[in-house]
């Protein structure tokens, strides 16, 4: 266990295992996710009260799941990157914020759409996890900005990763202090005491998206990390040996 | 103070020197510490200006205000926590001094928060009365901007000790610690608004109260190891 995490940890071998991982992610999560549209769009009964408004919700709450996953891997591997001085924990931070921010962004801009109907306006202030989840994307953009304004690869690394832990702390003060505000959200319906309070021609759908979302999540994942560790590695023997065996090359 | 404090020296020892220098430094140049309260003072201005005077209006977007201001203020003076002490080298000295770095980091603090906070919180009634405030919305005022100035000082050094010897160091500072910022701001508001419309306070400050006791907790070492990523 412990030698093949090692082994893990370097880079030309984890840009050789990536490779071989990541149709693993992507055709399952492909699957799932083109079963999911279809069951979610056609299968599923319109919601009693929203009408046709809450299938968005196929798209919406995977991505708020993954905007925080996203946010969560970031901080864990940049606290590994930091504590180890592991370069690929590091690699994986960096590939990671990019996916969170536009998870996130994707996020807001369908829980934007669903308010319209629901709400009559785009955007609502009174609603706490919205506004939270307007600040994870700031939280996001200070972390991307901060490792662009370094030009140092590796100072970058540690001192996003110092912002991002920092941040890590603040995720759930600042989610609860915006909570505090009287809510418009819908209450939680998936994770909740007697099990979730929906049809299931509804949940399977949702289940579906949320596991697809994620797969393919960690397809962009791997196949972002394996090019940052390409990147990053440029200079070194065993790219330059990969690329001249690629072009049937010698030295 | 016996004499083996003073042969070695010690973590207070280091921390009041640097605690003192630095105070020593602004009263030397005083535009440091005037220039965030007026600015905090201009941009409690701009407001009446731009959503008219009335009187209603004032008192109840006051708060907001002027937590927004001494938000922005407290920015302003953030970005010069370490420029000084990088550009003339004294900075490296820190670093390699026997003192734990984060001591230093605190006192970097504490006399930031002396120098920024403090004067905000003596110069808020003044600001606070202009917009109609009453005695008691003051006093809660004046008690919440000096519970999260002390939080605001302790995460502004980390964004500070992050962003040192950057070029574009300004913008970037304000887009890593707004967010950041965001609960000392939301808490501190809405705990005046809460008094200023009749209701309790205690909730509030205690919340402002464990968060700057977090800030005391993390924020010394996270400052500390960001100064030492910057300046390797």
């Amino acid at each position: 266990m412990w030698k093949f995490l090692h082994k893990l940890a370097s880079p030309p071998h984890f840009y050789r295992i990536a490779e071989n991982m990541l149709p693993w992610f992507a055709f399952p999560g492909l699957l799932l996710v083109g079963y999911g549209v279809y069951a979610g769009l056609f299968l599923a009964p319109p919601d009693y009260q929203q009408g046709d408004a809450f299938r968005i919700i196929y798209v919406h709450v995977p991505a708020a799941y993954l905007s925080m996953m996203a946010y969560m891997i970031m901080a864990i591997s940049a606290g590994i990157g930091l504590i180890w001085r592991m370069k690929l924990a590091h690699a994986v931070s960096a590939a990671a914020a990019p996916l969170g921010a536009w998870f996130t962004f994707l996020a807001l801009a369908t829980g934007s759409i669903w308010g319209r109907p629901m709400w009559g306006t785009w955007w609502e202030w009174g609603d706490p996890r919205l506004t939270s989840e307007l600040v994870l994307l700031f939280l996001y953009l200070g972390y991307m900005a901060l490792r662009n304004a370094i030009e140092d690869t590796t100072k970058a690394d540690r001192a996003s990763a110092v912002l991002a832990l920092v941040g890590a702390v603040n995720v759930p003060i600042i989610h609860f202090s915006v909570e505090w505000w009287s809510s418009l959200h819908q209450g939680p319906t998936l994770v909740k005491k007697g099990g979730p309070a929906m049809d299931t021609a509804m949940l399977y759908p949702l289940l579906a998206m949320i596991f697809g979302f994620t797969l393919l999540f960690g397809a962009l994942l791997l196949r972002r990390v394996r090019t940052e560790v390409l990147y990053r590695e440029r200079r070194k023997r065993w790219v330059r040996d990969m690329i001249l065996a690629s072009t049937g090359g010698s030295k | 103070m016996s004499a083996s404090d003073e042969q070695l020296p010690g973590i207070w020892l280091g921390t009041s020197a640097l605690v003192k220098r630095d105070l020593a430094l602004v009263i030397k140049r005083p535009g440091d510490m005037l220039n965030p309260l007026f600015f905090f003072a201009m941009v409690a201005t701009l407001f009446p200006l731009a959503v008219g005077p009335a009187a209603e209006q004032l008192q109840f977007s006051g708060p907001g205000v002027l937590w927004v201001a001494a938000l922005l203020a407290t920015l302003l003076s953030l970005n010069s926590l370490f420029l000084g002490d990088f550009e003339d080298g004294s900075l490296e000295q820190l670093l390699v001094s026997p003192v734990p770095l984060s001591a230093l980091a605190l006192g970097k603090s504490i006399a930031h928060w002396l120098t920024s906070g403090l004067p905000l919180v003596l110069v808020s009634p003044l600001v606070a009365l202009t917009y109609q405030m009453s005695l008691a919305v003051t006093g809660v005022l004046m008690l919440t901007l000096l519970l999260g100035t002390i939080s605001l000082s302790l995460l502004g050094s980390i964004g500070a000790a992050l962003t040192v010897g950057l070029h574009r160091g300004t913008a970037l500072l304000s887009l890593l610690i707004l967010p950041l910022a965001m609960p000392v701001l939301i808490f501190g508001a809405r705990t005046v608004s809460l008094v200023a419309a009749g209701d309790g306070v205690a909730g509030g400050l205690y919340f402002l109260a464990a968060y700057a006791m977090l800030m005391i907790s993390i924020s010394p070492f996270a400052t500390a190891a960001a100064l030492r990523i910057s300046n390797e």
